[in-house]
C-alpha cells in the first residue's frame, strides 16, 4: 500500500495544477471570485499531498528509496521513445518545495493582485507553471525534463509579460525567454550527443551507459557543458545572468515563486540530477561558472537602489553557489541550498512584496504616481510600521546571511566546506573558496544594507509613514510561516545542532559516486568536506559578522559614509550600478551586429532570392500551367472526354429506331431469333 | 411412326396458325386465341411423344398442366385487356404504348 502511494500522489500532483489551469483559462472569469478558489483549491490539494508524500519518505527512512514508472511515447519501427516518471527523495522533497511555495504565492496574490484586470488569467498561469515545474522534477528522462523545461519557459514569459501594457515589462518577458533559447540550445546538443551514443533518455539508462564506457572523454565534457549550459540559462548564471533582474517587471509574487524560489533551481536541480555524468573538466566549469557568479553577482547588488533588484542580483548570487557546489562534487550541499534558499528568499521577496504593495497605497493615497515605490530610497523607518513583515524579513536575512541558527548558516556552510575542501585537494583552484567568501561577506553586506535602508533610520518621505501598513492577513500568512522555515531546526530534525547539517536530510539524500572514471567517490567527497568543514566555518561565520557589521556601521552608525564611498571608488560604484554594463555590451557587440547581420540577410532574401528566384520559378510555373491548361482543355477535355460522351449519343441515337413499341415486331424478332439460332444449331 | 408424324405436322400447322395469329392480329383478344393455339400445339407434341415414346403418361401430366396455366394466363390477360379498354377505350395492342416514351 505504501508502495503505490508515491506514484499515484505524483500523477496528481502533476495534473492537479494543469486541470486548475483550463478551468481558469476557459471558464475562470465567469467563476465567482474570478475562479481564484479553483486554483488555491488544486494547489493546497498539492500541497497535502505532497506533506503526506514527505511524511511517508521519512517514515521510509530509506536513502536508496527509488521508484519509477514509464510508458511509450513515440513507436515507429526499431525507433522508441519512452517517458516516465521517478520518485525518489529528491523528488519527494522538491515536490514539497514547489507545492509549498506554489500554495503561499496563490494566497498571497489573492490580496497582491486584488482588482487587477487579467486576475483570473494570473492564477491559470500560475497553475500552468506549477504542472511545468512539477514536470520537471518528475521526469525520469531528459526528453520529458526538456518538453516541461520550455512550458516553464513560457510560463515565465506569460507572468513576467502579465503588465504587458508596460513596454518595460513587456521586454523582459521577451529578454528572459530568448535568453533562455540560447541555454536551451546547449541542453538540446547536450541531449542528442547523448541520445547519440546511448539511445536512450532515461538517467538510469544514461548512468549505465556511461559507467560502460559508451561515451567518454571530450565527448562526455561536451555533453556535460551542453546539459550544464541548459542549467546557466535557467538559473541565471553568468553570462547569461541578465533575463533575471530584468524578470522583476513580473508581479512580485510570481518573482517569488519562479524567479527566486522554484523555476531558477530548476537548472541547479538538473546539475544535481546530471552530476554523476560531469566529467572532470565539465565539473571545473561548473564551478568556475557558479563561483564567479556568486561573486559578481553580489558586487552588483550591493549598489541597487531598486528593493527587488537587490533580491534579484542575490538570486542569481546564491544561485552560484549552488552551481558552485556542484562543480566541486558536494551535489547534496547544492540541493540542500536549493532547500532552505527556496523558503528564505520566497519569504524575502514576499517581504518585499508586502513593502511595496504597501508603499503603493501610501503613495496613491497622496495621488503620487511619480514616486517610484521599489526605491529603497523612499522608504525608510517602516520597522514599527510593519512589525510582522520586517521580523519575518528578518528571519530570512539572517538566513541568507548566514548566521548561525538559522537555515542558510548550515547550507551554506556546507557549500564552503565543499569548496574549501576541493581548493585544499587542487591548490591551483584556489580562487574558488575566495569566490565563496567573498560573496559571503558582500551577501551579508547588501542584505542588511536592504534591511536598515527599508525598515530602519529616519523616514525619507515623512508624509507617507502615517499611510504605510502591515498588509493583510493573507500576506503576513506566508510571511509568518516561511520566516518560521528560516530556522535551523526545521533542517536538522530530530538532531539539535545548529553547528552541523547532520538531520533528516542528510540521512536521506545521501550523495552516489559518479559514474565517470578519474572522479573521486562520493566518501572522499564527504570526507574532505567532513576534514574543511570547521575551519569553513569559522571563516563564514567571520566574514557574514564582517558584512554586517560593516553594513550597520555605515547605514546606522554613520561611521562611514555610503556617500564618500561611491566618490572615493566613483567608477567601480558606475560598475557596479550600472551592472558591469552588461546590457549596454550584449546591445553593442552581439545585438546590434546580429541586427546588421539580420539586415544583409534580409536584403538578399528579398532582392535576390526573393524577386529572381522565387519570382521567376513562379512566373515559369504560370507559363507552364498555361501550356497544360491549353492542352487539357483542347486535347483531354474537347476531344477524349467530349468524344467519348459524343459517341454514346451517337450510339443511342442509331439504336433507338429498332424500339419501335409494336408487340408485332417485338415478336417478330423473336421467331426470327429462334429461327436463326436453329439454323446454326442444325450444322 | 407414321402415325407420329401426323400429329407432329398437325401440332406445327396448329402453331404456325396460332404465331401468325399473333404477329399479325392487332386485337387483343385474337393476340390471346394466337397464344392459345400455340399452348396447343405444343400440348399435342407432349402427348403424341408421350404416346409414342412409351413414357407411360408424363406428357399428358403435362399437357394438363399447361391446360391449367393456360387458363389462369388466358384469365390474367383478358383482365390486362379490360383494363386497357377500360383506360384506352380500345383493345388495339399497339395503342398500348404509353411506357414508350
Amino acid at each position: 500500500m505504501m508502495e503505490n502511494i508515491f506514484i499515484k500522489y505524483s500523477l496528481l500532483i502533476l495534473f492537479l495544477p494543469l486541470a486548475a489551469f483550463v478551468i481558469q483559462i476557459f471558464f475562470g472569469k465567469r467563476l465567482p471570485r474570478q475562479g481564484d478558489w479553483v486554483s488555491i483549491g488544486a494547489i493546497s490539494t498539492t500541497l497535502v499531498l505532497a506533506i503526506t508524500m514527505f511524511v511517508a519518505m521519512i517514515m521510509k527512512d530509506d536513502p536508496d528509496f527509488y521508484q519509477e514508472a514509464s510508458f511509450t511515447w513515440l513507436d515507429m519501427g526499431d525507433f522508441e521513445i519512452r517517458l516516465g516518471f521517478l520518485v525518489d527523495n529528491i523528488t519527494v522533497i522538491m515536490l514539497l518545495v514547489v507545492a509549498l511555495i506554489s500554495t503561499c504565492t496563490h494566497v498571497f496574490s489573492t490580496q497582491y493582485l486584488k482588482g487587477d484586470i487579467r486576475y483570473s488569467r494570473y492564477f491559470a498561469y500560475l497553475g500552468l507553471f506549477t504542472f511545468s515545474m512539477n514536470g520537471i522534477v518528475l521526469a525520469n528522462n531528459l526528453m520529458s525534463m526538456y518538453m516541461f523545461w520550455e512550458l516553464v519557459g513560457v510560463s515565465s514569459y506569460l507572468l513576467i509579460g502579465h503588465w504587458f501594457e508596460k513596454d518595460s515589462a513587456a521586454n523582459a518577458s521577451k529578454k528572459a525567454f530568448l535568453t533562455n533559447r540560447v541555454g536551451d540550445i546547449g541542453f538540446f546538443i547536450g541531449i542528442m550527443l547523448i541520445y547519440n551514443a546511448i539511445g536512450s533518455f532515461a538517467f538510469s539508462d544514461i548512468f549505465d551507459g556511461v559507467s560502460s564506457g559508451l561515451i567518454a572523454g571530450s565527448t562526455l565534457t561536451l555533453a556535460g557543458i551542453g546539459l550544464f549550459m541548459g542549467a546557466m540559462g535557467k538559473s541565471s548564471q553568468f553570462p547569461l545572468h541578465i533575463w533575471l533582474p530584468d524578470a522583476m517587471e513580473g508581479p512580485t509574487p510570481v518573482s517569488a515563486l519562479m524567479h527566486a524560489a522554484t523555476m531558477v533551481a530548476a537548472g541547479v536541480y538538473l546539475s544535481v540530477r546530471i552530476f554523476p555524468i560531469l566529467t572532470p573538466d565539465a565539473l571545473l566549469v561548473v564551478a568556475y561558472v557558479g563561483g564567479f557568479t556568486a561573486l559578481f553577482a553580489a558586487s552588483i547588488a550591493i549598489t541597487q537602489t531598486d528593493i527587488k533588484k537587490v533580491l534579484a542580483y542575490s538570486t542569481v548570487s546564491q544561485l552560484g553557489y549552488m552551481i558552485l557546489a556542484v562543480g566541486t562534487g558536494v551535489y547534496t550541499a547544492a540541493f540542500f541550498h536549493l532547500l532552505t534558499h527556496a523558503m528564505f528568499k520566497a519569504n524575502l521577496f514576499y517581504g518585499s512584496g508586502s513593502v511595496i504593495h504597501s508603499m503603493h497605497h501610501a503613495l496613491h493615497e497622496k495621488h503620487d504616481h511619480e514616486t517610484d515605490p521599489q526605491d529603497m530610497h523612499n522608504m525608510g523607518g517602516f520597522k514599527d510600521r510593519m512589525p510582522i513583515t520586517y521580523w519575518s524579513m528578518l528571519f530570512s536575512t539572517l538566513a541568507i546571511a548566514g548566521v548561525p541558527l538559522f537555515s542558510g548558516f548550515l547550507s551554506k556552510d556546507a557549500i564552503l566546506a565543499g569548496t574549501l575542501s576541493f581548493a585544499q585537494h587542487h591548490p591551483a583552484h584556489f580562487l574558488l573558496p575566495v569566490f565563496g567568501f567573498a560573496a559571503a561577506a558582500m551577501t551579508a553586506f547588501y542584505m542588511f544594507r536592504m534591511m536598515f535602508l527599508t525598515f530602519h533610520g529616519k523616514p525619507k518621505m515623512p508624509d507617507i509613514i502615517d499611510d504605510i501598513h502591515e498588509s493583510p492577513k493573507e500576506m503576513t500568512g506566508p510571511l509568518i510561516l516561511l520566516g518560521t522555515l528560516s530556522l535551523f531546526i526545521w533542517y536538522t530534525l530530530p538532531y539539535f545542532n545548529p553547528m552541523s547539517t547532520h538531520g533528516w536530510f542528510t540521512d536521506l539524500v545521501v550523495p552516489s559516486d559518479s559514474v565517470v572514471p578519474g572522479n573521486p567517490s562520493a566518501q572522499q567527497i564527504e570526507e574532505g568536506a567532513h576534514h574543511a568543514h570547521h575551519l569553513a566555518m569559522y571563516i563564514s561565520i567571520a566574514v557574514a559578522v564582517l558584512g554586517i557589521f560593516l553594513s550597520w556601521f555605515t547605514y546606522i552608525k554613520k561611521g562611514l559614509s555610503a556617500q564618500a564611498w561611491t566618490d572615493r571608488f566613483g567608477f567601480l560604484y558606475d560598475w557596479s550600478f550600472n551592472k558591469y554594463y552588461f546590457d549596454e555590451n550584449y546591445d553593442k557587440y552581439i545585438y546590434q551586429p546580429s541586427f546588421r547581420l539580420a539586415e544583409r540577410v534580409a536584403w538578399i532574401d528579398w532582392e535576390l532570392y526573393d524577386r529572381y528566384f522565387i519570382n521567376g520559378f513562379g512566373r515559369l510555373t504560370n507559363w507552364a500551367s498555361k501550356v497544360t491548361g491549353k492542352f487539357d482543355f483542347d486535347v483531354i477535355d474537347q476531344f477524349i472526354v467530349d468524344g467519348t460522351g459524343r459517341m454514346a449519343a451517337l450510339f443511342g441515337r442509331k439504336l433507338k429506331t429498332i424500339q419501335t413499341g409494336k408487340l408485332q415486331n417485338y415478336v417478330l424478332y423473336v421467331t426470327a431469333g429462334i429461327i436463326i439460332l436453329m439454323v446454326i444449331q442444325s450444322f | 411412326m407414321d402415325q407420329l408424324n401426323n400429329y407432329l405436322f398437325i401440332a406445327a400447322a396448329l402453331f404456325s396458325i396460332g404465331l401468325f395469329g399473333v404477329m399479325t392480329r392487332r386485337n387483343g383478344i385474337a393476340v390471346l386465341m394466337g397464344v392459345e393455339l400455340i399452348l396447343n400445339a405444343a400440348n399435342i407434341n407432349f402427348v403424341a411423344f408421350s404416346h409414342f415414346g412409351g413414357m407411360n403418361l408424363d406428357g399428358h401430366i403435362f399437357a394438363l398442366i399447361v391446360i391449367v396455366l393456360a387458363a389462369a394466363e388466358a384469365a390474367v390477360a383478358l383482365a390486362i385487356v379490360i383494363n386497357i379498354y377500360n383506360n384506352l377505350n380500345t383493345i388495339n395492342v399497339d395503342e398500348a404504348s404509353r411506357m414508350k416514351e
